[in-house]
């Protein structure tokens, strides 16, 4: 893997990287699982708290839904350089001849992969739960395809600039939690457009738009925070 | 005539010359927010004309619109400030930026709280989901991220720069969540009550809006010079100059408070 690093290009680098997080992430399954659990946890409170009528919960399982799933990433952030950092790894990433910004997106993917993906295949058997049925479910999975890639986004940028703090971890969210806040509305906007009947093609787009935006911005700013942070 | 200025703003730019340009700056901001307060209070509470519709509660306006707008210029402002001291890496900026933190913050809530109090005999309640309240309250939480995350850095330069890099983060989605609202806002709630005015203002309620924002505005300035002198003198402590400022001796004042460290 290290041949990998030295001889091939930009891409041996990416992949080099994406494995190796994919594999770590799989040799401390507990971690993972930690926070898929958090996510069901969460999501199965509601129905205790709010009432166990399906008609009330169908009505809020949207957005309890994803709510949940923007908890459950953030809980899954500090993960994401703070172990490379500690070990020292992630300045030996800092002094790679290759750049930065790009080679953050394959530690995003790793973190989507490891955390999104995961939720997203997840949330038919909540939204079941809820009393969602069959074309909402379809619609929740889509909107969380869409919307998670650009949670995992931005939140590496929150979490590159609170690496090493003091408080990182409760810090983080009060960082990124704002900034996820068009992805909730446009992510629950889509399912209850779709449950009463709607067009939902406009909210799809938007998030659509989001993940391109957030692909094309927060790996930069994600790799100025790293280096400010390595400094 | 172009360099002329340059090397002004060069030579401004460096803490400790700007330290005692800021002290002089002062009074004269202050004199300014005085008197454009004292106008603008009395045109708001004495000339400006009682509304046909909402009485006398209305002329809460002419606090509240004017702390909403400050609230986001400040925020705008804060990010440009941000922008250079990262780019350029002009310290003073970086410390401009954080000084102007707080007071954003201030006059974030007073929006938010003046807009409460002002909702109550309006629309009956003291909050309604409305698509402004709700990018204000956003806004609000993005300046105490800002404020967190500097004071949880121990390294000053660090955290202006972390800080930074977040205010910059923030101004770019800030317009993406103020649409986000604002359609969320209609999606969800149909015709929702909104504090807009009736569409022609008079002007005397416009202009004392106009003077009460220049008072703020003024008042902003002020409290931004007299912090970002505090943060010279704590983060410039080191040097001679201060410790010439403060008496001359190397061990700081003679058992006066001021001596730490």
């Amino acid at each position: 893997m290290t041949d990998g690093v030295t001889q091939g290009g930009l891409f041996a680098a990416w992949r080099a990287m994406l494995v190796r997080d994919l594999t770590l992430a799989m040799r401390r399954r507990a971690d993972v699982l930690t926070s898929l659990f958090f996510f069901v946890i969460v999501v199965s409170l509601f129905p205790l708290g709010v009432s166990p009528e399906m008609a009330v919960l169908r009505g809020i399982a949207p957005g309890v839904i994803w709510v949940a799933a923007l908890l459950a990433t953030m809980l899954s952030l500090g993960r994401m350089f703070a172990d490379d950092h500690q070990d020292g790894s992630l300045e030996q990433t800092l002094l790679l001849p290759h750049p930065l910004s790009v080679l953050v997106l394959a530690k995003v993917l790793a973190h989507w992969l490891v955390s999104g993906l995961p939720l997203v295949l997840l949330s038919p058997l909540l939204g079941m739960q809820l009393g969602l049925e069959g074309e909402a479910i379809g619609l929740l999975m889509l909107t969380l395809l869409l919307g998670t890639p650009v949670l995992s986004l931005i939140g590496a940028t929150g979490a590159a600039l609170t690496l090493g703090v003091r408080g990182g971890g409760v810090l983080v969210s009060l960082l990124v939690l704002p900034l996820y806040i068009p992805v909730l509305i446009f992510g629950t906007g889509a399912v209850d457009a779709g449950i009463s009947g709607m067009d939902y093609e406009g909210h799809l787009s938007l998030l659509g738009a989001f993940l391109v935006m957030a692909l094309l911005t927060t790996p930069l700013a994600t790799a100025a925070a790293l280096r400010i942070s390595v400094e | 005539m172009a360099l002329k200025d340059s090397i002004a703003w060069y030579h401004f730019s460096a803490p400790k010359n700007f330290y005692p340009l800021a002290g002089k700056m002062i009074p004269w901001f202050w004199g300014l927010t005085i008197v454009l307060l004292v106008v603008g209070l009395y045109l708001s509470f004495f000339v400006a004309p009682t509304d046909y519709k909402q009485g006398e509660s209305y002329r809460i306006i002419y606090i509240h619109v004017p702390a909403a707008w400050m609230s986001m210029l400040i925020y705008l402002v804060m990010a440009i400030y941000a922008i250079i001291g990262l780019a350029w890496k002009v310290r003073l900026a970086d410390m401009m930026a954080s000084a102007l933190a707080p007071t954003g913050a201030m006059f974030t809530f007073l929006a938010l709280w003046t807009g409460a109090l002002w909702g109550k005999p309006t629309w009956g309640t003291y909050w309604v989901w409305d698509a402004r309240l709700t990018s204000e309250l956003i806004l609000l939480f993005l300046y105490i991220g800002f404020i967190s995350l500097q004071s949880a850095i121990d390294d000053p330069r660090r955290a202006a720069k972390a800080s930074g890099l977040l205010a910059i983060v923030g101004v770019i989605n800030l317009p993406i969540i103020y649409f986000s609202v604002q359609w969320w806002n209609t999606l969800h709630q149909g015709a929702s009550v909104s504090p807009t005015m009736e569409p022609k203002m008079a002007t005397i309620m416009l202009t004392t809006m106009l003077i009460m924002t220049f008072a703020f505005w003024m008042y902003t300035i002020v409290i931004v010079l007299m912090r970002v002198r505090r943060i010279i003198l704590e983060r410039e402590r080191q040097t001679t100059w201060v410790m010439e400022l403060f008496g001359g001796e190397a061990s700081g004042g003679k058992g006066e408070k001021g001596e730490r460290k």
